[in-house]
């Protein structure tokens, strides 16, 4: 007799202590604990408050360990919880000039003022499989040689150098509107830069990474130079409206990416530098700079470029970069369709006698 | 707080905060001013996946209160997983009564079925919808699309249906079918097989549209005119088959082909769980009398 | 400005009555010019009337604003929105979300949305004194299954001519909910309006 392949109540939660217990692994191994997650799986825990668009360390922590490290998954759990919270204020615009350097490079200029600091990065490491990591003594490594904290020193921006000689094209915030936010008002197309920033920020950086990879193989080529690339820490400032001025609410720790573009000139424009722009919390360089190359592609249209390429679409690009969309949508294949896979059954076979039909008039008619 | 789950302590009444419900609430009226018009709106992340009902689970959650008895379906069934997943989500986060029973729900989420019991007026009808632009295959971009809808231009589409009766003798689309509402805007039904297209048609429930992932809300108010588009010489035509139900012996109904064996055994069942049950139910009741 | 303390109160609970009342509007646009009663008891400041004190407080907030009439413009109204809805109180007509007018009131100006966003356009809240379903023109459209009736004391000459150039509009147009003191009836663009 026939049994509906059909789930219920049982099935879903017996799935669900299934996976309490894949998660848990060999119960002989101790817990993992969301202070490691937070302080080993540091990149980790940047990537998943960077797209889950929510600066928690602890959160996200916990999202990757409930996640079973699996990070758009953990991303989704961080946005999920994201979206309930109530909005108290808007910061003021982050001052990255006033960072309090942990890395900071240039490939423009050999030096500069406030200097080129290495930081911390995978850069130079050779990539061979360290096996003392896997004897997992206890033994801290090595203390490394630490720059005099540069607290309260300005470090300059490199596109604020040359902004002084007129040759990068001169940014200001075009009007006193408001900064959009995808996540009060729908996307709609055309998107203003900000809108797009957002959305780009709280894309996925494969998408992005393949994206800004295209268009150095020549899908929109924008002659970009890393001129600065920045991460550390930025105070957070709030204006509340009984005070009036604004008030330090605490610190985080930002990854910027400045990319300079050869531009031409247009009609309206003298020959200069072009910027696209990049920006992570915690660590997240290959991310800021694959979106400051795709920021710049996007400006394509506004700057008169001719749109040839994916990476200038801006309709093919901001629709399809959020992972928790992707993720849902392509995964939401696995959901039963067998209403409309039987209305495809019915049509086909119709479809099918159609044809046969027509064959056999053809063949009579020989 | 009213949830009774421990992990969801700290939640609104229907998960989503006043704030968001009263700005997808506005977006439903208007939908329901502009029968067939996608209303942009800001959907918001769910605690379930885009692509599985996040829009339908939205507009569900902005309308639901203690007086409502919710009933879920998924491929006309109550008792798929995902159907029982988001009603035990409502049952976990609104606290409401759920039903199987078509007749008695007041608000019916629903993924790519209509029930085959005729609704009323006192029921709210809520598709979960993953693509509601209608002309979306044919023009992949939100700029243009939103043009034709505003200029009635609907060229396209036609062509596109043409095509199909060019190339194979009739349209071949067989679900999603695309229906002109109240003789304005042309719609996407969701993927809903094109047999329950004429029961959208002055349907005495209101239909409410949530497409969370696309941000869109759309609504055919009770009474409005729901053609599916054809032509003169190849109306609209919908799905039948050779069998009847193998449980109920229903042939009105829609039905799943379900395989039975590894020699083309085949077998025909309502889709339609609750209708089904009744059938069954009222059939053995009248042979027992 | 008014102290909190001096405010007439809002919703009991603006979770569940907010809600109530959204299904009695939803349920008064789906069936146009049929009259709904309202769930809640409310006592706004006069002369803002309790439905139409009762959808504000439903619908109205931070991103949705009010345009008052000046006949209902006055500064106890405007405090106790503000503290119930924490709706900006807007100065121009077409900016409104919501507008509130006295049965009498102009029906122009309104914002009527644009042929692609049709839907960015002002509902129009009409304070009466009373609803029936016993006169009034007669309504056609999607909501109604043959015709319908509604009609209120106290509309201006123009109401209805108002009303059914604007439903020539569509899909661009405003929505109109007529709000007597304890029900409201719906008139959306769709409607249409014979005598």
């Amino acid at each position: 007799m026939y049994v509906a392949v059909k789930g219920g109540e049982r099935a879903i939660d017996n799935a669900h202590r299934l996976l309490d217990h894949e998660r848990r692994g060999d119960a002989a191994v101790p817990e993992l604990s969301l202070a490691q997650i937070k302080e080993q799986m540091t990149l980790a825990v940047d990537r998943v408050m960077t797209e889950g668009s929510l600066y928690d360390r602890d959160l996200a922590a916990l999202a990757i360990k409930q996640a079973r490290g699996d990070l758009m998954e953990a991303i989704f759990l961080l946005r999920a919880y994201r979206t309930t919270l109530p909005r108290l204020a808007v910061s003021e615009p982050i001052d990255t000039a006033r960072m309090t350097v942990r890395r900071r490079i240039s490939a423009t200029y050999k030096d500069l003022p406030g200097g080129q600091v290495l930081g911390p990065t995978f850069d130079y490491t050779h990539r061979l499989l360290d096996f003392r990591l896997a004897a997992e003594t206890d033994a801290p490594p090595p203390e490394p040689e630490r720059a005099e904290a540069r607290q309260d020193e300005t470090v300059p921006r490199v596109t604020d150098l040359l902004n002084h000689e007129g040759l990068i094209e001169h940014e200001r915030p075009a009007d006193a509107a408001p900064v959009g936010d995808i996540t009060r008002e729908p996307l709609s197309f055309p998107a203003g830069r900000d809108v797009r920033l957002q959305t780009l920020a709280r894309g996925d950086e494969g998408w992005l990474l393949g994206l800004a990879y295209s268009t150095q193989r020549g899908y929109g080529r924008t002659h970009p130079f890393a001129g600065e690339i920045r991460m550390g820490e930025v105070a957070v400032e709030i204006v509340p409206e009984e005070l009036g001025f604004a008030i330090d609410i605490g610190e985080v720790t930002v990854t910027e990416c400045q990319m300079i573009n050869q531009f031409k000139g247009s009609k309206a424009a003298p020959p200069q530098f072009t910027r696209g722009y990049g920006l992570t919390f915690g660590h997240g360089e290959r991310k800021a700079m694959a979106m400051a190359l795709v920021d710049r592609s996007l400006r394509a249209e506004d700057l008169g470029e001719d749109l040839v390429a994916p990476a200038q679409d801006q309709e093919f690009v901001l629709s399809h970069c959020d992972n928790v969309e992707a993720s849902g949508f392509v995964q939401h294949l696995k959901l039963p369709h067998y209403v409309d896979f039987q209305g495809e059954l019915v049509t086909v076979r119709t479809l099918r006698k159609d044809h046969d039909k027509r064959q056999e008039a053809a063949d009579a008619a020989e | 707080m009213r949830p009774s789950d421990d992990t969801l302590a700290g939640y609104n009444f229907a998960y989503l905060d006043e704030q968001t419900k009263r700005m997808i609430r506005r977006a439903i009226l208007k939908a329901v001013a502009i029968p067939g018009y996608q209303v942009p709106f800001a959907g918001r992340e769910m605690p379930l996946p885009y692509g599985w009902g996040t829009g339908g689970i939205q507009v569900t959650a902005s309308i639901i209160g203690p007086d409502d008895t919710l009933k879920v379906i998924d491929q006309g069934a109550d008792d798929t997983t995902n159907a029982v997943s988001i009603r035990r989500f409502f049952a976990t986060v609104a606290d409401v009564a759920t039903t199987e029973k078509t007749t008695e729900a007041t608000v019916i989420q629903t993924r790519h079925r209509i029930p085959e019991k005729p609704l009323t007026e006192d029921q709210i009808l809520v598709y979960q919808v993953p693509i509601p632009e209608p002309l979306r295959w044919m023009e992949a971009r939100e700029t243009e699309t939103r043009k034709m809808h505003a200029l009635e231009d609907y060229g396209v589409m036609h062509v596109k249906l043409y095509e199909d009766i060019a190339h194979l003798g009739r349209i071949a689309t067989s679900y999603d079918y695309p229906v002109k509402v109240n003789g304005r805007y042309v719609m996407a039904p969701s993927p809903i097989p094109k047999f329950d297209n004429p029961k959208m048609d002055r349907m005495p429930a209101l239909q409410l549209f949530g497409a969370g992932r696309e941000k869109r809300i759309y609504a055919v108010p009770p009474y409005t005119r729901v053609d599916s588009l054809d032509f003169e010489d190849h109306p609209f035509e919908v799905q039948t088959w050779d069998h009847a139900c193998a449980l109920c012996g229903s042939t009105e109904s829609y039905l799943d082909e379900v395989v039975i064996d590894d020699q083309g055994g085949r077998m025909y069942v309502c889709s339609d769980t609750d209708f089904c049950g009744d059938r069954q139910a009222a059939q053995a009741q009248e042979a027992a009398e | 400005m008014t102290a909190a303390a001096d405010l007439r109160p809002g919703l009991a609970d603006p979770v569940l009555d907010g809600q109530a009342v959204f299904r009695t509007v939803l349920k008064a646009l789906s069936f146009p010019g049929r009259i709904q009663p309202l769930p809640v008891a409310l006592t706004p400041p006069p002369p803002l009337n309790p439905a139409a004190a009762a959808v504000l407080l439903a619908l109205a907030d931070l991103d949705a604003p009010v345009w008052l009439d000046p006949a209902l413009d006055t500064p106890a109204v405007r405090a106790w929105l503000r503290f119930h809805a924490g709706c900006p109180i807007v100065e121009a007509r077409w900016q409104g979300a919501f507008a509130v007018v006295p049965a009498d009131g102009e029906m122009d100006g309104f914002a009527t949305g644009t042929p692609e966003f049709p839907e960015t356009s002002t509902t129009v809240i009409v304070q009466v004194a009373a609803l029936t379903e016993d006169a009034g023109p007669t309504l056609t459209g999607p909501g109604i299954a043959d015709t319908a009736r509604v009609s209120a004391p106290g509309l201006a000459p123009e109401f209805w001519p108002a009303l059914a150039a604007n439903a020539a509009l569509f899909p661009q147009g405003i929505d109109v909910i007529l709000a007597a003191p304890d029900r409201i009836a719906a008139l959306p663009r769709t409607t249409r309006i014979t005598e």
